[in-house]
């Protein structure tokens, strides 16, 4: 077998072709140097965003209402994540499919999370050391059955319409709501020490990385969104792409989120799913450019090349 | 010792020449360079001649990409170094954060300037369709090592964002093995595995490029050599 040689050889490649000196390790010094400048300046001057990450104490201490609704909602298993389907639960609340294609589903349930007992009765198990009432509270919501829970927390629910902050409080107007008001009490007292914070973090293991529980939670009330909202950061403002303040975010997203404002798609149930497959379908078409007739012609149709080589094209005609 | 000064003489195998690219010799290894040999002598990686033309803008964005990455790469390995809660405590490394964040903003424009620039001139042409679609890959393995970047930062913008792209990756079945409100999963990710792939994708991408060399302009297309002695006349 003979050695393999590139089969176009490039002097013969290039016949016809002036060659010149060319500095390649100077061009790279000088663009790295370059760079670094101007990220430098960049850096100095605009510096970049860093907006404290929002707690679960921080949320029960600003809006202790919208805390206990979540909460309640949770132990009622009535929220999006409650309902959400693979890959936390078995529901299908925010299940998406395309006819018969439900990936989702396909995959099942990998980072499993139980709403009520998870948010809810679980930290609360763990921080009845000396407090009888509450340990008591647990039991009788334990033992009773599931209608008789559902229809205490149905009611709860509804009186918290109109619920008030009566020294620092939550408050309802009286009902027949079993041991509820004193599990959410609890548990907005457990959240606004921190310590629901670390408890939802917990698991079998010492050393904790895995945030889905309580970002979960979180994303369930009303109070997470509405920061966001403050911060410009939400869907209809282009949210994925966007940085909190001024900063450019993500802006190689914006075909991504594009999507999502056009109608038929981004307001179908099924928004995601459909959108992923667009930019699947267009990634394609972004990596076969050089096979696809058309989109591998509009170079030569729209001659852009000629100011890219403006130089070589005029020494050509002379 | 008297072993050590006889290797390599008195085997009956005669000495190789430098630069030999293992000619006509047999087994894995002789394949394996006569390959690398033939694609890449180190002249084409480091040339110091070349086509006038390669002094149009459109060819420095693809450098300024690779110094962009450099200052990416460096940054991180900072801000690696020092550990996640570093740059949220200290000046310094709120600063080192900046020029982490400010490398890829730069690293991205530069990118999408070149990947515009190669589609103009259509740079795939003459055999070069892989190396334009290990741009593309290069392009779509940026976005996912910035997201993940993005989902790190341990603020409000990455709780923001993971839970909204949860949806997204959820849909597709992903969501259980890529789970982006995992923390530790995602740190990984960044820090180390897309680093690595992207890094020898650039290394890959150049020796495709530079084994090569860069496409004729579009309208002076290479004309094969039919024994004719008479050229294109175009470009004379
Ligand atoms: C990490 C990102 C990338 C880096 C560091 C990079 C770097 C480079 C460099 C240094 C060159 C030599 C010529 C020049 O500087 O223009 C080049 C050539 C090329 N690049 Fe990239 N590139 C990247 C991404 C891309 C993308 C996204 C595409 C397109 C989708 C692409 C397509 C090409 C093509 C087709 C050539 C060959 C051009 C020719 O033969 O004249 N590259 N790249």
């Amino acid at each position: 077998m003979n050695g393999r040689r590139p089969k176009i050889d490039k002097t013969d490649y290039y016949r016809g072709i002036r060659m010149t000196p060319y500095d390649l390790i100077k061009e790279i010094s000088i663009a790295t140097v370059g760079i670094l400048v101007a990220v430098l300046i960049l850096s100095a001057v605009l510096s970049s965003p860093d907006i404290p990450s929002a707690t679960i104490q921080a949320w029960a201490k600003s809006d202790p209402v919208d805390f206990v609704t979540t909460a309640a909602s949770e132990l009622a298993g009535q929220t999006t994540t409650a309902q959400y389907g693979p890959p936390y639960t078995t529901g299908s609340g925010s299940v998406q499919s395309i006819g018969p294609i439900e990936p989702q589903v396909w995959a099942g349930v990998h980072v499993a999370v139980n709403a009520p007992l998870d948010f809810v009765l679980q930290p609360l198990s763990q921080a009845t050391v000396g407090d009888q009432t509450l340990a008591s509270a647990l039991t009788t919501f334990n033992n009773a059955s599931a209608a008789q829970q559902q229809k205490w927390l149905a009611t709860y629910n509804q009186a918290l319409g109109s619920a008030k902050l009566v020294d620092n409080e939550v408050s309802v107007p009286s009902g027949d709501y079993g041991p509820v008001p004193v599990l959410m009490s609890r548990l907005l007292t457990l959240a606004r020490s921190g310590g629901l914070d670390a408890l939802l973090l917990t698991s079998e293991h010492f050393y904790q990385t895995d945030f889905s529980k309580p970002l979960l939670f979180l994303s369930d009330g009303g109070y997470f969104p509405g920061l966001a909202q403050a911060q410009d950061l939400t869907g209809s403002q282009w949210g994925m792409m966007n940085e909190t303040g001024r900063y450019p975010g993500q802006a190689w997203l914006w075909l991504f989120t594009l999507w999502y404002q056009v109608p038929p798609i981004g307001s179908a149930s099924n928004a995601d799913l459909l959108v992923v497959v667009v930019m699947t379908v267009l990634s394609l078409g972004l990596l076969l450019v050089p096979f696809i007739p058309g989109l591998r012609d509009v170079p030569r149709w729209i001659p852009v090349h000629k100011l890219i080589w403006r130089q070589h094209y005029r020494s050509m005609t002379k | 010792m008297s072993e050590a000064s006889g290797l390599g003489s008195g085997t009956g195998t005669p000495p190789l020449a430098a630069g030999s690219s293992a000619e006509g010799e047999p087994g894995w290894t002789a394949a394996v360079r006569r390959r690398l040999d033939g694609r890449l002598p180190l002249e084409e990686v480091l040339p110091t001649r070349q086509p006038a033309f390669v002094g149009s803008w459109v060819y420095v964005f693809g450098v300024v990409t690779i110094a962009a990455l450099v200052w990416v790469l460096v940054s991180g390995t900072v801000l690696a170094f020092m550990g996640s809660a570093w740059w949220h405590t200290s000046d310094l490394g709120h600063f080192f954060n900046s020029i982490h964040f400010w490398s890829v903003q730069m690293f991205f424009i530069f990118m999408v300037l070149h990947l515009w620039g190669q589609y103009w001139g259509a740079g795939w042409r003459d055999g070069r369709a892989k190396t334009w679609m290990v741009g593309v890959v290069l392009f779509l393995v940026s976005i996912v090592t910035a997201f993940t970047g993005y989902l790190i930062q341990q603020n409000f913008d990455s709780q923001w964002i993971a839970v909204n792209a949860k949806d997204a990756i959820n849909a597709t079945g992903l969501g259980g093995f890529f789970n982006v409100l995992n923390f530790g999963q995602m740190y990984g990710i960044h820090v180390m595995l897309f680093p690595i792939a992207l890094t020898l994708l650039v290394v890959l991408h150049i020796v495709q490029v530079r084994s090569r060399g860069v496409v004729r302009p579009i309208g002076d297309p290479y004309v094969p050599d039919t024994g004719e002695s008479a050229s294109t006349g175009a470009s004379q």
